[in-house]
């Protein structure tokens, strides 16, 4: 029973979280695709007389150099389009394979559920590192092998959230009628189940973008990621922790741009989740 | 202790309360003193149960603010205006002084700790009592609840008692500091109407003991002329009448009070007619009342065809409590060799209380259970040798409806897709345009508009959306409707219109109803004969007339005389069922006894007594 001023505030600050998220995410997007043509070819140039020069100084250089003298800005640009395909790749593809798993395991229960949780037990008790060296050794590094891993070991997470709600979900009246009626079971799980369960699945995919990111250029720094020489965010804060001291724009300017991206991905996903809700109650 | 010169122990005055700008509660007086029992009585949405929480201070979390009034609390010689204490001090009020029952016994009671420790506790706080008189005091109070062994079930969990066990330990705990007022809200509308009688007595009956003042909450007009010395009447958030109990119901004054008393369905009130009947209903058209509809005869039901649905010897069980190894230790005998026929244009009421295995019947013949054994058979065609096809066109041909409409829309489609989604599934109508208007049509036979049509679940009230789920239950045409305590969780004046409407359709279409209900005055007005269920079996099956006025079986008779009466002038002779209904788990290898069924009239069987 809320009075109509409050509902009327909320209504207006939904509205800001979507336009403020969608500026940050759009306005990231558009950088990255077009670094290129951006920067043409800045984000490789060294130029060791202008080492480690400080931001906001030099017109050319206005997040400043790094310790080879390449401009920061170009790279942190350019270094986005490795960051964000690992983030939101990894994550996509997790939440498809995760989400059906956990539906056909959660809705059927039985001997698949079984086998499907008992496979995703096992999974979990796997240490990350160990699957991943296990993993990069035997197919090898890169790019795509890299998105591969990150999908093998996140879907669980998925698997596990849309299960436990389709298992509370399944008995509900509304479930129970729609299959006396002699609704289909592919209709059933997904015209009635996965919208009723999609909020906490969109919170965790915002939160899993973040990780990846960063999960990224660790995987790069033990050498099991992409060529270290290619830019991305994770790899730039890595590098950049050693000057911290003396030049903190190295590290810093690449953890804005996954702070922006994050934030900008955490208002949209929450604007998303509400506004699937048509009782907007979620949040109050 | 009816001393009328006594004063009130509790008076709220001109109290009005708000959520945010929605005024909810508005200029309320009334005053309850010592020894009487104030019931008020409302629909969902009076404000009844806004009041009582604003009394016990327990709204403000719900963000209650209260724009005037005041509720005065006088024992003895303090004088405190409730209002204006803190939380703090209500804290040492609530439960010590003013006690409060819950609806829902299920979850008020925490499961993680035992009943000792539970009812202990208030009295560890609130009188400072040391660990080991609290234990006995506890054993003390279930006593005085009438609960039997006492000793041992203060060392059970909730979860191992029954509904109605768990709210008479709800009012142990709630008398533990001898409260000087007692609120009970809706303590009995989640239970069987054979517990619900105990439950009446022992409050009653313990309110004399010790002379407390009762306010009993209640939407059921029956209860309150069983309980009540004085009514309020809530609508719309406001007093509209006072009295005693006797006047309300002699003499109702406000229009509101008379559509109410009207819409009470009166067990006994079709004593003599040989068919259902529909009866004219009183709603409030605003302020004042209509009449809509009138009186008419249901004679629908075809018994010369051969009849629509029939089940034979149906078993329906499930396996519980698996042993070490995985081998099934117990299990639930939901239904127990049940067999009845339903005719076209005939509603067949299953009567029974929880665990008598009368939804299982309903979700068997729906295909959402697996029988165990037995045959049931269809328009001719029994269910085992039917391919899938078949057995699809079945979803089709019957259809279910749930007991709360709160639950059985999904809360994220429209209303539209909902209703059309039975013609889609079955594609009884191709083209969008000609689905949308099937669906227009068919929520103006319900008495909705076709503009509804974009409106999700959550913007309906209760009445509304049980129109929408007989709406989609209509939408595939259908033969048969199994309407599972479908009536259960609507307001009377509402139940009343929902039950024209089925009668209405049914005369319409020729449908036929599996009607799964407690409630006898329901069942009485709607059906055209009775099958009373007792632990999954037949206890008695013939016409209304005959169960209803010349019940053959014990359990019958029992439970048609714990079924309240709207009446406060009427003296029961009540038969009070002491207990509780067995449990139908039953060992493996311990099959229950198969009644045999004598025929005592024509189509009027009884089991044996056992």
């Amino acid at each position: 029973m809320a009075a109509t001023t409050t509902k009327a505030r909320f209504a207006r600050y939904k509205n800001l979280e979507f336009i403020l998220g969608a500026v940050l995410t759009g306005g990231i997007c558009f950088l990255v695709v077009f670094s290129d043509l951006l920067f043409p070819g800045g984000a490789e140039k060294i130029d060791l007389a202008a080492r480690l020069m400080a931001p906001f100084a030099h017109a050319d250089h206005i997040f400043g150099t790094d310790p080879l003298g390449r401009d920061v800005l170009a790279r942190v640009v350019s270094g986005g389009k490795i960051s964000l395909q690992v983030g939101v790749l990894s994550v996509a593809g997790a939440v498809v394979i995760g989400v059906i798993m956990g539906l056909v395991s959660g809705y059927y229960r039985g001997f698949w559920d079984m086998i499907v949780m008992r496979f995703a037990d096992v999974q979990l008790a796997l240490p990350f590192i160990l699957l991943a060296i296990t993993f990069i050794a035997i197919v090898g590094g890169g790019l795509t092998n890299m998105i591969i891993l990150l999908i093998i070991s996140q879907w669980v997470q998925y698997a596990r959230l849309v299960r436990g709600s389709v298992l509370s979900l399944r008995d509900r009246e509304f479930i129970q009628s729609a299959k006396a009626i002699g609704v289909r079971d592919i209709h059933i799980l997904f015209r009635h189940l996965l919208p009723n369960l999609i909020g906490p699945v969109i919170v965790l995919m915002t939160l899993n973008v973040a990780n990846n990111i960063l999960l990224e250029s660790s995987l790069t720094f033990l050498g099991l990621g992409v060529d270290p020489l290619i830019p991305s965010w994770g790899g730039m804060l890595a590098d950049g922790r050693t000057y911290l001291q003396n030049a903190w724009w190295v590290s810093v300017f690449p953890g804005l741009a996954i702070l922006l991206t994050v934030l900008g991905l955490n208002l949209l996903g929450d604007w998303l989740r509400d506004s699937l809700d048509p009782t907007g109650r979620t949040s109050k | 202790m009816t001393d009328a010169v006594s004063t009130p122990i509790l008076s709220v005055e001109d109290l009005s309360v708000e959520f945010g700008d929605t005024r909810v509660v508005e200029n309320l007086s009334f005053a309850v003193k010592p020894g009487r029992t104030l019931a008020i009585v409302g629909e969902s949405g009076s404000g009844k149960s806004v009041t009582s929480m604003s009394i016990m201070r327990l709204a403000d979390m719900m963000g209650a603010s209260y724009a005037s009034g005041a509720i005065r609390f006088t024992p003895d010689d303090r004088k405190d205006d409730l209002l204006t204490l803190t939380q703090k001090q209500m804290r040492n009020i609530r439960g010590k002084d003013i006690a409060m029952i819950f609806q829902e016994p299920m979850t008020s009671l925490n499961p993680v700790f035992t009943i000792g420790d539970q009812i202990a506790e208030s009295l560890i706080l609130h009188e400072g009592m040391p660990k080991s008189d609290a234990r006995a005091e506890s054993k003390r109070l279930l006593d005085m609840v009438r609960l039997p062994d006492a000793q041992e079930l203060l060392d059970r969990y909730p979860h191992q008692l029954s509904g109605g066990m768990r709210q008479r330990v709800m009012i142990a705990m709630a008398l533990a500091c001898r409260p000087k007022v007692l609120i009970a809200d809706e303590p009995t509308t989640a239970l069987d109407v054979t517990i619900q009688a105990q439950i009446l007595t022992i409050i009653r009956d313990l309110q004399k003991e010790l002379g407390m003042a009762v306010i009993f909450i209640t939407h059921d007009m029956g209860v309150v002329a069983e309980i009540a010395d004085d009514v309020v009447v809530m609508w719309k958030g406001k007093k509209v009448e006072e009295g005693t109990v006797a006047d309300i119901f002699a003499h109702p004054a406000h229009p509101y009070t008379q559509t109410l008393l009207s819409a009470v369905p009166k067990l006994g009130s079709m004593t003599g007619e040989v068919f259902p009947k529909r009866f004219p209903v009183t709603v409030m058209d605003g302020e004042t009342p209509c009449v809509v509809g009138a009186e008419h005869i249901q004679n629908t039901a075809r018994y010369d065809e051969a009849p629509l649905l029939s089940v034979r010897d149906l078993v329906t069980r499930f396996d519980i409590k698996k042993g070490l190894f995985g081998g099934v230790s117990h299990r639930v005998h939901a239904v127990e060799n049940v067999s009845f026929d339903i005719y076209r244009g005939e509603t067949l009421a299953l009567v029974g209380e929880s665990g008598s295995g009368k939804s299982t019947i309903g979700r068997t013949i729906q295909q959402l259970q697996k029988a165990t054994a037995g045959n049931i058979s269809f328009d001719g065609r029994p269910f085992a040798t039917m391919g899938k096809v078949e057995q699809r066109r079945l979803c089709q041909e019957i259809q279910y409806i749930f007991q709360d409409p709160f639950a059985s829309l999904d809360p994220r489609k429209k209303i539209g897709f909902s209703i059309a989604e039975p013609i889609r599934t079955h594609r009884l109508i191709e083209g969008d345009k000609q689905i949308t208007a099937r669906v227009d049509q068919l929520l103006e036979r319900v008495g909705l508009i076709s503009a509804h049509a974009d409106r999700y679940p959550h913007e309906f009230s209760g009445g509304q959306r049980q129109r929408i789920c007989i709406a989609r239950a209509l939408a595939s045409n259908p033969k048969l409707i199994i309407a599972d305590e479908a009536l259960s969780a609507l307001d009377v004046s509402i139940q009343a219109q929902i039950i024209n409407l089925f009668m209405e359709l049914q005369e319409e279409h020729g449908l036929a109803y599996l009607f799964i209900s407690h409630d006898m005055a329901v069942v009485e007005k709607m059906s055209h004969r009775v099958a009373v269920l007792y632990l999954g079996q037949v206890a008695e099956i013939g016409t209304r007339q005959q169960v209803l006025e010349t019940p053959g079986h014990p359990y019958t008779q029992r439970l048609l005389s714990a079924v309240p009466v709207a009446d406060p002038t009427f003296v029961r002779d009540r038969v009070l069922m002491d207990g509780e209904i067995p449990s139908p788990i039953r060992r493996v290898g311990d099959e229950p006894a198969i009644l045999a069924h004598r025929e005592i009239a024509p189509g009027h069987f009884v089991a044996d007594a056992r």
